[in-house]
């Protein structure tokens, strides 16, 4: 266990030291997210507008506040190992990783933390512009922010290990674009970015609560407007548990197979 | 004329070297027609609370996602690819060859590449706009078939303009790349029109990333809402960021000093 800590505090500062050559660039990414919470945001807002100033359960406070807390949580858990795998395997880039005597999940995981860490320095003054401008209603219960903080631990590992996992197809085909978009489809539905997910028809509801997307990002989310039960909120983490359980498992099947069958392009 | 025939040869090029990965159409018509249902999914979703957004009924908003997949068509198609790899070859001298040959360097860098599958967004977008047109029960006449030939030919000349801009300025900062991703990230916002955005969203959209001039402006004229003074702003903008593109581009390669100086 000393042995991993050691290690993971050596990849963390090399790597923010690597990271931290690339902040134009860092900060250019992070605008596609912001531009997609205002797109959303502005959406709702418009039809709350048109409707008297509320839509279902949100009034465009409502909307504000759960779409600013989305963009966070969507920055805190989100990966980008499924474009890097294709890449990865294509350039052969993956050979020098295996021939470390740590499996390549460690670093990921470093690169990942190390990089939301720096960018945080930009997300932290975009949410407080966005409180300023949109005027969210926001006032969830104690007990509810102390909870979100397992809620989006749990939320962040289950992500990063469905999409490692999901990410290793790259080892057997490296046309990996459009399975990529499909995925990316679904969460964008059922991870309530395009609405609040009490805004979709009940079976796209229903089919929500079936598979992983929702409790990615809807579910801390929603905890954090304060709009669960504490029952709810139990369910939800056992649904996480359950993900993260199934897509560690899934991981370390395919990975040993996959590893067998990848050879490195040239060879 | 000639320069018909140069854009002519390179399309050729483009078709033959696509041609040579054939399963690309497949992967690219499976992701043109994901895009579309999720874009339609989306509405679907908006307007099952609401009769309008912004001020745009359901068949208008479909025509503007038609006018929004044509131009992603043809920037997919022609401007990205050309633009990318003009920076490329920036990046790794290679610009030489296109400087010397006996053709204006200009219309050589913007017609370099071509990505054929791509224009399938561009059928998928005219698609949409004629279902949308149909639903719409609009009665097409010349003036408003001009008012959208001529505002898309405004809005592409203008999208074409900041990118060479962007682009060129390459020549200064080679890894440009990233600015272009700014405007992946905006352009995805001309899905909605930009009416719905706040006012100085808005004013991004018109005049930092002309996504207003590229999409919404066209659709205008499509559904039949287009006012005089749009089209002519729109044709101005036009002319202007032609010209000032042009003398950008003249300024960055008096600028460009080859691969090993």
């Amino acid at each position: 266990m000393r042995g991993l800590a050691d290690i993971y505090s050596t990849l963390f500062r090399t790597d923010l030291a690597v990271q931290f050559q690339y902040r134009a660039a860092m900060v250019i990414w992070l605008i596609g997210r912001i531009v997609d919470t205002l797109v959303f945001l502005s959406v709702w807002t418009a039809v709350a507008r048109s409707q008297g100033g509320q839509v279902g359960d949100f009034t465009s406070g409502d909307f504000a506040a759960y779409y600013i807390i989305m963009m966070m949580m969507g920055h805190l858990t989100f990966t980008w190992f499924m474009f890097e795998f294709e890449y990865r395997v294509r350039s052969g880039a993956f050979s020098p990783l295996l021939l470390q005597p740590l499996h390549p999940i460690h670093r990921d995981i470093a690169t990942n933390i190390s990089y939301k860490f720096l960018t945080l320095a930009v997300m932290l003054p975009t949410v407080g512009l966005m409180i300023w401008i949109f005027d969210p209603v926001f006032d969830p219960p104690a007990w509810a922010i102390w909870a979100a903080i397992p809620v989006i631990l749990l939320a962040f590992l289950m992500r990063f290990f469905v999409e490692w996992a999901l990410a290793l197809v790259a080892l057997w085909t490296t046309r990996t674009a459009a399975a990529n978009q499909l995925y990316f489809a679904a969460s964008l539905f059922f991870s309530g970015q395009m609405a609040p997910l009490s805004l979709l028809p009940e079976w796209l509801q229903t089919l929500a609560a079936l598979l992983p997307f929702r409790w990615m990002l809807a579910f801390p989310t929603e905890l954090l407007l304060g709009r669960l039960t504490p029952s709810e909120v139990l369910w939800g983490a056992a649904a996480q548990v359950m993900w993260l359980g199934l897509s560690w498992g899934i991981l370390g099947a395919v990975w040993s197979r996959g590893i067998r069958r990848y050879s490195a392009v040239g060879s | 004329m000639n320069y018909l025939r140069l854009l002519w040869i390179f399309l050729r090029i483009g078709a033959m070297n696509e041609l040579a990965y054939q399963a690309n159409f497949w992967v690219q018509l499976l992701q043109s027609l994901l895009n579309l249902g999720v874009a339609l999914a989306g509405l679907a979703v908006i307007f099952s609370h609401t009769e309008e957004l912004g001020g745009w009924q359901p068949a208008e908003l479909v025509a503007l996602l038609g006018v929004f997949f044509l131009m992603s068509g043809l920037i997919g198609a022609l401007i990205q690819p050309s633009m990318q790899r003009f920076m490329e070859d920036i990046r790794l001298g290679t610009l030489d060859f296109t400087l010397t040959k006996p053709e204006d360097a200009q219309v050589l860098v913007s017609i370099g590449e071509v990505r054929i599958w791509k224009f399938l967004d561009v059928v998928q977008g005219m698609a949409l706009i004629a279902v949308a047109l149909v639903e719409i029960g609009m009665r097409t006449g010349l003036a408003h078939a001009a008012g959208f030939a001529l505002t898309l030919a405004a809005g592409a000349a203008i999208v074409y303009s900041f990118w060479l801009v962007l682009a060129t300025t390459a020549f200064w900062f080679i890894r440009a790349e990233n600015i272009l991703v700014i405007f992946q990230a905006v352009y995805s916002a001309g899905k909605y029109p930009v009416a719905i955005y706040p006012r100085w969203l808005k004013l991004a959209m018109t005049f930092l990333v002309p996504v207003a001039f590229a999409v919404t402006v066209p659709s205008e004229a499509l559904v039949g809402r287009l006012s005089p003074a749009v089209l002519g702003g729109a044709l101005a903008m036009a002319g202007g960021m032609l010209v000032g593109a042009r003398a950008f581009w003249l300024w960055g390669v008096r600028h460009y000093s080859g691969a090993s100086a």
